[in-house]
């Protein structure tokens, strides 16, 4: 695949391997205890462990994989929430495919389709808004998840609704925003990292600035990372080279997509449409200030949460769940005591282990193949 | 091939409606009509001419092709019907004789028995059933018994189809997944994941155009030749559902031992990468209805890839790993980046990721 293959280079990558040995043989720290870097995203983690990346640091090295999974960070009582719009006999309830898996407290949408509810995937927003148009005496409802990354198309979906006065789509809005929880984790009294690489494609809507001030008040460095393989090794290597210089930058490896200003379009959409919301419940972390947004009441006919009773439970998560001390870095994911006993990607207990780019369920799928690593 | 000799000339019925009705389902004349008209029609053949509740063979004739029996059986209820590729009838016979074939044994007759959702065209039912005869030729075996079902709408999606199949195995072929030894070679016949790709290409839910093949195939011929060429062959399987990641899982486990795998000789259509990039699935995983992997020994290997690579089906085989010592049960495979990841068993179903 041209324009792929070639951030997949293995000659590329040997280089690359050398280039950070040899800087991590130079650097105080590394002499005393692991450096920990925290991919933000989940696309990272994927990425990291598809390509066998990890492994091919050196040991000084740990990744720590951090909440840039929406669908892992999804708490339970939202789950609930899905299900019992989507078993209302007028709904049609569409999502993207890897939200179906999550579990609820009573069951997950994969179960409540078995069960008789319409629940369709989708891979648009826009899809589900088709469906809206050729289902006119059904309630078309689209699961709105993800961080900035997809928040600008469910925006425009909105925009598009109401542009051609559809009063069958609605949208359960459980989009998140990364900055207000990178804070809450560098706020964290057990914070155990020494850079960050940041986010690619939200990033590709927010731009750089916004993560200003983890530079400047937290002293940490970020590199906003692309997701190829080769990008994730050079990232890493720039953020080395700043801890190794003293220095704590916002830096940009991901310019061939990444703006610096991000996208004013896909902002101005956002900026229509939704609003902060006050808190938002996060699965292994807890409530977050100003970490979730919702429809703005000029978009109240598009809100599914206005549109029809949710229950809006709160459900704690499992207590014995280490999930946050993971995302912290505070431990590894086969630290935790559930970790591939009570807790398996079959039946999750929690946010980790659920979708593919959880870095629980990645462990358990790639492996950690390191003998460090590997479980115990 | 003996067969119980035919008993009397019976006149084939004849159906006279566009569609599939609840009637045809209720063991009277449009019963029979259907059955005569589209699939003894096309299938064709002495064994099942007679219409009896079971086909007859004779033993010997049977025995004359190896000394064990392979029996073995298949439901399908691929969607859509027809795809780029084949269909559903196709499939079900490819599909119950590579089951077969994958044991060692030469496949010989097929059942047949479809469950009809009412409201289907009986245009759509002869396409179908023209198919299976058509594979069934193809691959030399005979579809003899059978059995059609028809359900209100709703409680089946259009056709289900079940084909059973029977074989023989010739004598001294012995091969099983517990079978692989370290320091054996993991053959493939071909690109990988077409199948999968091209069904869910086909399903049109994507709004992607692909030109992705089914490569839905009966492979008997191929592991004939490739079993000539490496008689101490240990192990075959189709990577059907689950696909390639699965079958290596399996053997691996069976045989309690490691396989690696090297992404870089591992044969992926460039379009089937790119689908599976843009969609977030493992082409590791997508199905393939035209492909086997083999387990061979080193001293083998080369023969056996030169048999396969001369072979219609095997074109594109290759080498693509070998059984080791280490963890038992472990599959990894390096990657094309040059790092190693584990390659397991697929859990749940392949979903797409959303970012």
């Amino acid at each position: 695949m041209k324009y792929i293959d070639e951030f997949r280079d293995r000659e590329k990558a040997a280089v690359l391997v050398k280039e950070i040995e040899a800087l991590v043989a130079t650097m105080d720290v590394a002499k005393e205890r692991p450096i920990h870097i925290m991919e933000v995203c989940g696309g990272h983690t994927h990425s990291i462990f598809r390509y066998g990346v990890e492994g091919m640091l050196p040991k000084e090295i740990e990744l720590v994989h951090g909440p840039g999974c929406p669908v892992c960070v999804l708490p339970m009582g939202r789950v609930d929430d899905c299900v019992s719009i989507a078993e209302r006999p007028e709904v049609i309830f569409t999502t993207f495919g890897d939200a179906m898996r999550v579990p609820g407290s009573k069951k997950s949408l994969m179960q409540a389709r078995a069960d008789g509810a319409d629940i369709r995937m989708v891979y648009s927003p826009m899809d589900a808004l088709a469906i809206a148009r050729n289902h006119p005496d059904r309630e078309v409802v689209f699961f709105g998840l993800g961080f900035e990354t997809t928040m600008p198309s469910t925006a425009l979906t909105v925009l598009e609704a109401e542009r051609e006065g559809l009063t069958n789509f609605s949208v359960f809005c459980n989009h998140i925003t990364i900055v207000p929880t990178l804070k809450a984790i560098l706020d964290s009294p057990d914070l155990n990292l020494d850079g960050f690489l940041g986010p690619g494609h939200v990033s590709m809507v927010i731009g750089t600035a916004p993560y200003e001030f983890i530079a400047r008040f937290y002293k940490k460095p970020m590199v906003v990372a692309g997701f190829e393989p080769l990008d994730v090794l050079q990232s890493i290597w720039m953020v080395l080279k700043q801890i190794k210089e003293g220095r704590a930058d916002i830096e940009n490896q991901y310019q061939r997509v990444v703006p610096d200003d991000g996208n004013a379009a896909a902002l101005d959409a956002v900026a229509r449409v939704y609003e902060l919301r006050e808190f938002f419940e996060w699965r292994g972390l807890g409530s977050i200030d100003h970490s979730g947004v919702k429809l703005r009441e000029a978009y109240a006919g598009f809100d599914a949460e206005r549109k029809f009773a949710i229950p809006n439970v709160k459900i704690a998560d499992p207590k014995s769940c280490q999930c946050g001390e993971v995302l912290k870095g505070v431990i590894k994911p086969w630290q935790c005591k559930l970790f591939g006993k009570a807790c398996t990607p079959e039946t999750p207990l929690g946010a980790l282990m659920v979708s593919s780019e959880g870095a629980c369920a990645a462990y358990y799928q790639y492996g950690g193949l390191n003998s460090e690593l590997e479980p115990a | 091939m003996n067969l119980i000799p035919f008993i009397r000339p019976r006149r084939l019925g004849k159906v006279n409606v566009p569609t599939v009705t609840l009637a045809h389902g209720g063991g009277g004349k449009a019963m029979k009509d259907l059955i005569d008209d589209v699939f003894v029609e096309a299938f064709d053949n002495a064994a099942l001419a007679p219409l009896e509740d079971q086909a007859r063979f004779d033993l010997a004739a049977i025995a004359a092709h190896g000394d064990r029996l392979a029996f073995t059986t298949d439901a399908f209820v691929v969607d859509p019907l027809i795809f780029p590729g084949g269909d559903i009838g196709k499939l079900a016979v490819c599909g119950t004789v590579n089951d077969l074939a994958v044991g060692g044994a030469r496949p010989l007759y097929l059942s047949c028995a479809v469950i009809i959702e009412e409201g289907v065209t009986i245009e759509l039912l002869r396409q179908i059933a023209r198919s299976m005869a058509s594979a069934a030729r193809e691959a030399g075996v005979q579809i003899v018994t059978g059995d059609t079902k028809v359900v209100p709408k709703g409680a089946c999606d259009k056709l289900f189809i079940t084909t059973t199949g029977i074989g023989a195995i010739p004598e001294g072929r012995v091969l099983g997944a517990h079978l692989a030894r370290p320091g054996d070679v993991v053959l493939v016949n071909g690109l990988l994941g077409d199948h999968g790709a091209a069904i869910l290409g086909a399903r049109g839910d994507m709004a992607l155009d692909t030109a992705i093949e089914s490569d839905c195939a009966s492979l008997h011929g191929l592991i004939e030749t490739l079993l000539a060429a490496s008689p101490g062959a240990r192990a075959l399987r189709d990577p059907t559902r689950g696909g390639i990641a699965t079958v290596l899982n399996e053997i691996a486990e069976a045989s309690q031992a490691a396989i690696e795998i090297d992404e870089t000789r591992t044969p992926i259509r460039e379009d089937v990468k790119g689908f599976c990039e843009i969609l977030g699935l493992d082409p590791l995983y997508l199905a393939n209805e035209g492909k086997i992997v083999a387990v061979v020994p080193a001293e083998e290997a080369d023969a056996a890839l030169a048999a396969m690579q001369a072979h219609p089906l095997g074109r594109g085989a290759a080498a693509i790993g070998k059984v080791n010592v280490g963890e038992a049960g472990r599959v990894t495979m390096r990657t094309v980046f040059g790092g190693r990841r584990i390659v397991d068993m697929l859990v749940g179903e392949q979903l797409p990721r959303i970012c």
